[in-house]
């Protein structure tokens, strides 16, 4: 029974930014019927996928009521460093740069896994440490310089663009790896304690989950996620400097709260996080698409965000009082 | 008693007198690397580069000693610095103008403060709302346009320094000074001061002492709202350029220094000597490097390992109390 009530407050929350999405593409296509074009949505797709993927390692972490503000200098780390094998001998194959992306992003999340469990200090301060030592890294490394579309394999650069039945390959490998993130949170029981511990960490001390262990595990997985991204990300645009991704951990984790993760953990899921980085790409576009300046994308994302924060607090308010009640009502006889 | 005068000043001290020793080395060593170094002229743009963002890092040591945070520090910079771009271009007079960038600033901590206290949201995702809203507005009033030309008058603020100082004391400089002082004295000195700390420690506490938590973070953000305001105004004239990226970015640059010196990002610790200490060794280590060629932009490699060791040097201090030898008797402690 109170399962039941569980899962729909969880409809709720995810159906909520559904709605928002719904509304949007509707209002938007019955203005511009070119809005939902093939083009026009593969672009929005590929747009997308960069976000959904930084946004699943983001929900890991603040689920676990912690931030990862390090992402965006992870990306950009990542997207010189995998992009410039190519330079030189052009022989480095596609596969082995994914590769070279996850794992300099691997190294990025255990350094911060160690620094946040190991030393149980608050991870908004490690990682704000971080994002600017990893983006300093990047720029004594890159320098004035910067990869060039010319300088990579044409193989790498249309992997954004390859299409299966009109959606983009990397939509629908990004979808998959977000369907296997959003089962593993849910069944696995390493995900269901990251809920735990951030609903309270304390309590899931005393009851002895590993609470350093699962953290550590959820930061290696966001950077070696943001390292994967940020291979895509140099496939996608081609040139790459030092300020690739440059602000993007805000931008993530205002698509991760929109989409119903709660900014001190313990509630929220993959796919409302990775619906909230659909959204952030659609506004863009559908403004293009009517014709709006561009300059209003940021007040219109800024205003939806503080809507979404307040009705997800209205929810969850509603939420404890109905849970009050029941508890109240029907006092606990054992598990049934 | 004064064993407790004793005990708090050295409580206090520690994290300090390390940031004092850390400006002193600088003093000291910053010649000897770059004869330039204390020379009026490189004193001046010192100032003139830190200054804004030395500004903003006072309301908000406030605002975290509360126990809240304030990200959209940058956005209300850059949309003051927008409102001043578009109202001169439309020709109204400057102290209208100045009014009018007040109220909106003020408006603008206002709507973070009531968002926080009266709907009770958490301030870090309703800062990160109000970053992108506020942005967006500084986006809208000037999309890309450039206003530049305002007043003589105003501009000798980036070329002149302020009188009797043999123009090598910027007037953010002196803005920021007055400013540490005035919040000095309002932090330590005052009940308002006493109840910031208060509800920082405890909330709940401050709540039944009796202190109107509420109001007072309101207060806190309607007040960094309109400094970061003038902020703002001291930018644009300086640069001679109002446009809608002014200070992007710059919030974490606030938040760093804060916490470098030596403020509990968990609130209820801190204090304005630490803060000033932490933005000149910030300014002065960022310069130094500048001076001697070093890539300016990687200096955030410097800002992160000092981050880092304000986290960690306080965990080893007390990591070194526990050893055995340095134990000392305790005299009954008052649990908690």
């Amino acid at each position: 029974m109170p399962g039941g009530l569980a899962a729909r407050a969880l409809r709720i929350r995810e159906s909520g930014i559904v709605v928002v999405l719904a509304v949007f593409v509707a209002v938007t296509a019955s203005v511009q019927h070119r809005f939902l074009n093939a083009a026009n949505i593969q672009f929005v797709l590929v747009d997308t996928t960069v976000f959904a993927l930084l946004a699943l390692g983001e929900t890991m972490v603040v689920i676990s009521r912690n931030v990862d503000l390090s992402i965006g200098s992870t990306l950009g780390l990542s997207a010189y460093l995998s992009a410039s094998l190519f330079q030189g001998h052009s022989g480095a194959v596609v596969p082995l740069v994914f590769g070279a992306g996850l794992g300099i992003g691997l190294a990025c999340g255990l350094a911060n896994g160690v620094l946040v469990a190991g030393g149980r200090v608050p991870s908004l301060v490690v990682t704000l440490a971080t994002l600017y030592i990893i983006r300093g890294i990047d720029i004594l490394i890159v320098g004035g310089k910067e990869v060039t579309a010319a300088s990579l394999p044409a193989s790498f650069l249309q992997i954004p663009k390859a299409t299966v039945g009109g959606v983009p390959d990397v939509a629908i490998a990004v979808a998959v790896v977000i369907g296997i993130g959003a089962y593993y949170l849910r069944t696995f029981r390493s995900g269901r304690d990251l809920y735990a511990i951030g609903s309270s960490p304390q309590a899931a001390r005393l009851v002895g989950l590993p609470v350093g262990r699962r953290v550590f595990t959820a930061f290696a997985a966001s950077g070696a996620i943001a390292g994967l991204a940020g291979v895509l990300w140099a496939a996608q645009y081609g040139t790459v400097n030092s300020s690739a991704g440059t602000g993007y951990e805000l931008q993530v984790i205002s698509a991760v709260v929109v989409g119903g993760v709660a900014i001190f953990g313990g509630s929220g899921g993959v796919v409302g996080a990775a619906l909230g980085a659909l959204l952030l790409a659609t506004i863009s576009t559908a403004l293009y698409v009517l014709g709006i300046s561009p300059f209003w994308d940021q007040a219109i994302w800024g205003f939806l965000l503080l809507v979404a924060i307040t009705l997800d607090q209205a929810i969850g308010a509603r939420l404890t009082a109905a849970l009050r009640r029941r508890r109240t009502r029907e006092p606990p006889e054992g598990p049934s | 008693m004064s064993d407790r005068l004793r005990e708090a000043a050295r409580g206090l001290a520690r994290w300090e007198s390390g940031l004092a020793v850390v400006v002193i080395a600088l003093l000291i060593g910053g010649p000897a690397i770059s004869p330039d170094f204390l020379t009026g002229t490189n004193l001046f743009n010192l100032g003139l580069s830190n200054g804004e963002i030395a500004i903003m890092t006072l309301p908000m040591t406030l605002i975290i000693i509360s126990g809240e945070i304030d990200l959209s520090v940058a956005s209300m910079l850059g949309m003051a610095s927008a409102l001043l771009g578009r109202l001169w271009s439309e020709h109204v007079p400057m102290p209208a103008i100045f009014a009018v960038i007040a109220v909106v600033g003020l408006a603008a901590g206002a709507v973070n403060g009531l968002l926080v206290t009266r709907f009770r949201l958490p301030s870090l995702a309703v800062t990160i709302g109000t970053l992108a809203l506020y942005r967006g507005i500084a986006t809208i009033l000037l999309g890309p346009t450039t206003v530049s030309g305002f007043p003589v008058g105003y501009t000798d603020l980036g070329v002149n320094g302020v009188p009797f100082t043999n123009d090598d004391m910027t007037w953010s400089t002196l803005v920021f000074l007055v400013g540490a002082i005035a919040s000095g004295v309002v932090l330590h000195a005052t009940g308002f001061g006493r109840s910031v700390f208060a509800m920082g420690a405890s909330e709940e506490a401050a709540q039944f002492a009796g202190i109107r938590v509420k109001r007072i973070k309101t207060v806190l953000f309607m007040v960094s709202g309109l400094v970061c305001s003038l902020a703002g105004v001291l930018w644009t004239f300086r640069l001679d350029t109002a446009v809608q990226d002014n200070g992007l970015g710059l919030e974490l640059d606030v938040v760093a220094i804060v916490l470098l010196g030596g403020v509990s990002i968990f609130g209820g610790k801190g204090s304005v000597a630490g803060v000033v200490l932490a933005a000149l060794a910030f300014a002065g280590i960022q310069n130094l490097l500048l001076l001697t060629n070093f890539n300016q932009e990687a200096t955030g490699v410097v800002t992160g390992a000092l981050l880092l060791a304000s986290v960690f040097a306080p965990l080893a201090v007390g990591q070194l109390r526990q050893l055995p030898w340095s134990r000392r008797p305790t005299t009954e402690r008052i649990q908690s």
